[in-house]
């Protein structure tokens, strides 16, 4: 009976001491618990997954759709729905909830969430270019260069040039579990995981 | 949100950690371990700078070892430092002394704060005026 991720929102970032007294930086998230509102069968829907509800909010904020279809599973109200794998062989049924003690210590996971928005970003930012001289009379300083080849007569698409950046889902693969309090349900992550404070992250356990 | 940032900052902190600043001369015990074993070494000297806040609190401590000056920077509520004593109180009117590394002998002497008097200012800063 388990589901191989959940969802969680990023809280901020700190440090802890760990067992020998060095400085760990983690990130706190917290995984107020996941209700399972809708299962996905092979024989009805042709692959098996749990579809996993997160965070209570005010009725009135969803959508008629979405107040029946949570009305029709008799789950309260909640403000995000992802769907989840199965573990192998595992079963769930609705209204099963999942909390932090579904991750142990030490335990790889990896994280996805929605960047922070950089704005329409220049080329050295977006794609780390070298940019040209600051000084010595260069009048170059962080311009993209070239486009392409004078024989092409074109810019061939997918050629790296300024525009928005961020505001996209980012997945960190490899992160590690430092502490699971399954009082307050949070988790500790080694590291920083993407997104903004506040913001929505699907919590994964790593692919072996 | 952020308050469960701050529960988990306070719950890194250690008690007991007495008042100091810049000037004040420490003891600061250390937890080394040695070929499997733990002992504590001590490190005195005077505190250069304190920086950073709640968990983050460090200090830098400077000490002349055999003519040569050592600093080591300590994390104030590290569980590897034991516990920092307040050997004597400098009476100094800045937060940093990194003047002090270019003094030597005589020169480099601070001057004991007896009546507490830079130590009270550090402690209440409103009513310094």
């Amino acid at each position: 009976m388990s589901v191989k991720g959940i969802l969680g929102k990023k809280v901020g970032m700190t440090q802890i001491f760990d067992d020998a007294g060095r400085v760990v930086p983690v990130t706190v998230l917290s995984v107020s618990p996941n209700v399972v509102t809708q299962v996905k069968t092979l024989e009805r829907d042709g692959y098996s997954a749990a579809q996993l509800g997160f965070e209570d909010i005010k009725v009135e904020k969803l959508t008629r759709p979405q107040q029946g279809h949570l009305y029709h599973a008799g789950i309260q109200p909640k403000r995000f729905l992802r769907e989840f794998d199965l573990q192998d062989g595992a079963t769930v049924a609705i209204g099963d909830e999942f909390k932090a003690d579904l991750f142990a210590v030490g335990e790889k996971i990896q994280i996805s969430g929605t960047s922070k928005g950089k704005g329409f970003a220049g080329v050295m930012k977006r794609y780390g270019f070298r940019g040209g001289e600051m000084t010595h009379g260069s009048m170059i300083h962080r311009k993209p260069m070239s486009a392409g080849a004078t024989d092409a007569a074109r810019v061939f698409k997918g050629t790296k040039r300024p525009g928005r950046m961020g505001n996209e889902r980012v997945t960190q693969q490899g992160l590690k579990v430092v502490q699971v309090d399954t009082e307050r349900n949070l988790l500790l992550v080694r590291g920083a995981v993407p997104g903004a404070n506040g913001g929505l992250v699907m919590i994964h356990k790593a692919h072996i | 949100m952020a308050n469960i940032i701050d529960e988990i900052e306070a719950a890194q902190k250690k008690e007991g950690v007495p008042a100091f600043r810049g000037g004040d001369t420490l003891r600061v015990h250390v937890k080394v371990i040695e070929g499997g074993k733990e002992r504590i070494q001590i490190f005195e000297g005077i505190a250069l700078a304190r920086r950073g806040a709640g968990v983050r609190d460090t200090v830098v401590v400077r000490k002349l070892s055999n003519g040569v000056g050592v600093e080591r920077t300590f994390l104030v509520h590290s569980p590897r430092i034991d516990r920092i004593e307040v050997v004597r109180r400098g009476a100094v009117r800045r937060a940093k002394l990194y003047y002090l590394r270019n003094l030597v002998g005589k020169a480099a002497r601070i001057k004991e704060d007896r009546n507490g008097r830079f130590s009270r200012a550090q402690q209440a800063p409103t009513t310094a005026k």
